[in-house]
């Protein structure tokens, strides 16, 4: 199950990878693969469409796992009770 | 250009801070040990691996060897057989003129084995058997007592062998500006050590010529060398005034700082451990204290980490990576504490052995042990690592290699690299068949 776009949508995300959570207060850095994914997530894609669009982003060397490293990011962001 | 992927990280702030350019402080990928790349090292000799360099091990006895000339006429150094007492590294130093400083049995016969004169050896410890001080004895090493037993013993060793041979005791002191030992030897301040003393000298049956101390190990404080000194210097002065003993020698020990950093020390080991030439002086400062005219006995100093530590750099290959719920990244290599037990002590510098890029985190290196206590490094800022990707894990020369245990997984190579380029092996890494070879089922199974 993908995170809850709506609760994504509270925070504020700048360019530069700088994420603040207006309900604890926290900030967080993410990298720029981490930005892409916060940002697809918002707009509510799919895993599927998630990958597809680190694909079209980012120079791969061919033997990454992007669908993990996106499942993993999710369970990350509920760590941190980003998202739901 | 399209930016190069990197597995998506998220960080808290407040973690230790993140850092999204890879430019750490202080971090630096190193690719090769003494000019050999690493890759090839590992190749050849598999992972991990222990890396001695025979240049930085010599450069460190001259340096302390030099600081020491500069201020003593009459000096040694006996290579601490504990820190290390593999054969090759004992040979480097004994080339470079090293004593041997024992402390069992089986030490002893090591450093007779390796063709060191009896009287360029010092027994210490606290267990020395009887067959231990019959060798020592016959071959003239110099023992030096820990309590009142073994004198006892030591006297019917060598009124067996009709002779009466040197030898020392160890004092322990209590007024030092470090945690004091007093499980070791006679303590000075409380009036035992010269208790011994006397006891000896009324027996007649020892020679009494050394005090012995070695006050402690990893002392940050070279302040507390000018006081031992000072108060060994008072104390043989005395017995020479007094009970008409010479002391013809001072051995201070060991426990001068590496550059490696404590758990709790605040400051990196790189910038915080004194330089030799600051606790050498120090040492020459209690003398001067102790000895207005006279000159001070023979100095002798069993120095084992800070020689040693420097020299040696182990290799561990990253085999997963997970996450731990405090968000922490965990990284699983093939090292643990079964091989690099002083991980208990120190923080240890790591290195990436490749290139690395991408952004750093709070990371926590894992050993391959099934063990919650198997963690090599708790919490350091660093960059994502793949599957079969190296660290280099620094200062390790000291106590490792001695101390390890066979745990669930074999010891490893060690290899000496010498500032010529050549390489070789000093331990072989044992095998399947080393750990069978000692065990034995008894027929009634
Ligand atoms: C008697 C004695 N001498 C020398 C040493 C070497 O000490 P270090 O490695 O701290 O220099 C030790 C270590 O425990 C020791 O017990």
């Amino acid at each position: 199950m993908n995170p809850d776009p709506a609760r994504l949508r509270d925070l504020a995300i700048s360019d530069s990878g700088f994420v603040f959570d207006p309900f604890t207060g926290y900030t967080f850095t993410v990298n720029a693969t981490g930005l892409a994914i916060l940002q697809a997530l918002k707009e509510g894609l799919s895993l599927d469409l998630i990958v597809r669009r680190l694909q079209d982003s980012f120079e791969l060397e061919g033997d990454e796992d992007l669908a993990r490293d996106v499942d993993e990011f999710c369970v990350r962001l509920r760590d941190q009770k980003l998202a739901r | 250009m399209k930016p190069r992927y990197e597995r998506p990280v998220l960080v808290r702030h407040g973690l230790g801070g993140a850092n999204k350019f890879g430019a750490l402080p202080g971090l630096r990928s190193m690719k090769t040990f003494e000019g050999i790349p690493v890759d090839e090292l590992v190749r050849q000799y598999g992972s991990p691996l222990f890396l001695f360099s025979e240049r930085i091990l010599r450069d460190r006895y001259r340096e302390l060897k030099d600081q020491l000339a500069r201020r003593f006429a009459n000096f040694t150094m006996a290579w601490s057989y504990k820190t290390n007492y593999l054969g090759a590294i004992c040979k480097v130093f004994h080339q470079e003129g090293a004593w041997a400083e024992v402390v069992s049995g089986m030490e002893l016969k090591k450093a007779l084995r390796a063709g060191i004169p009896g009287r360029q050896i010092l027994f210490n410890g606290p267990a020395k058997s009887a067959a231990d001080l019959d060798l020592a004895f016959r071959e003239g090493v110099r023992v030096h007592f820990d309590h009142l037993d073994e004198i006892l013993l030591a006297e019917k060793t060598a009124s067996a062998l009709g002779i009466v041979p040197e030898v020392g005791i160890r004092v322990n002191i209590s007024e030092l500006p470090v945690p004091t030992w007093d499980r070791f030897g006679f303590n000075l301040e409380s009036g035992r050590a010269l208790e011994a003393v006397r006891r000896i000298v009324r027996r007649g049956k020892l020679d009494l010529r050394a005090l012995h101390a070695h006050i402690g190990t990893f002392i940050q404080e070279p302040d507390a060398y000018r006081m031992a000194a000072k108060a060994l210097g008072k104390f043989a002065i005395t017995l020479e005034a007094e009970e008409g003993v010479r002391i013809d020698a001072i051995d201070l020990g060991g426990g001068f700082a590496s550059h490696n950093t404590l758990h709790a020390q605040y400051l990196p080991g790189e910038e915080a451990t004194p330089s030799f030439g600051q606790y050498v002086e120090r040492i020459a400062a209690g003398f001067d204290e102790a000895y207005d005219g006279p000159e001070p006995p023979h100095l002798i100093l069993e120095t084992g980490r800070a020689l040693v530590d420097d020299a040696a750099v182990l290799i561990s290959t990253v085999l997963g990576n997970k996450r731990l719920l405090d968000g922490r990244r965990a990284v699983i290599v093939d090292a643990g504490v079964n091989i690099l037990p002083t991980a208990w002590w120190y923080r240890h510098e790591i290195h990436p052995a490749q290139d690395f890029y991408g952004t750093a985190e709070p990371t926590v290196f894992f050993g391959p042990l099934c063990m919650n206590i198997d963690v090599v490094r708790d919490r350091i800022m660093f960059p994502p690592l793949q599957v079969g990707d190296r660290i280099v894990i620094g200062h390790v020369g000291a106590y490792n290699v001695t101390q390890w245990m066979q745990f669930i997984t074999d010891r490893p190579n060690v290899v000496m690299v010498s500032s010529r380029g050549e390489h070789g092996l000093i331990r072989r890494a044992e095998d399947f068949e080393t750990l069978l070879a000692q065990e034995e089922i008894p027929s009634w199974l």
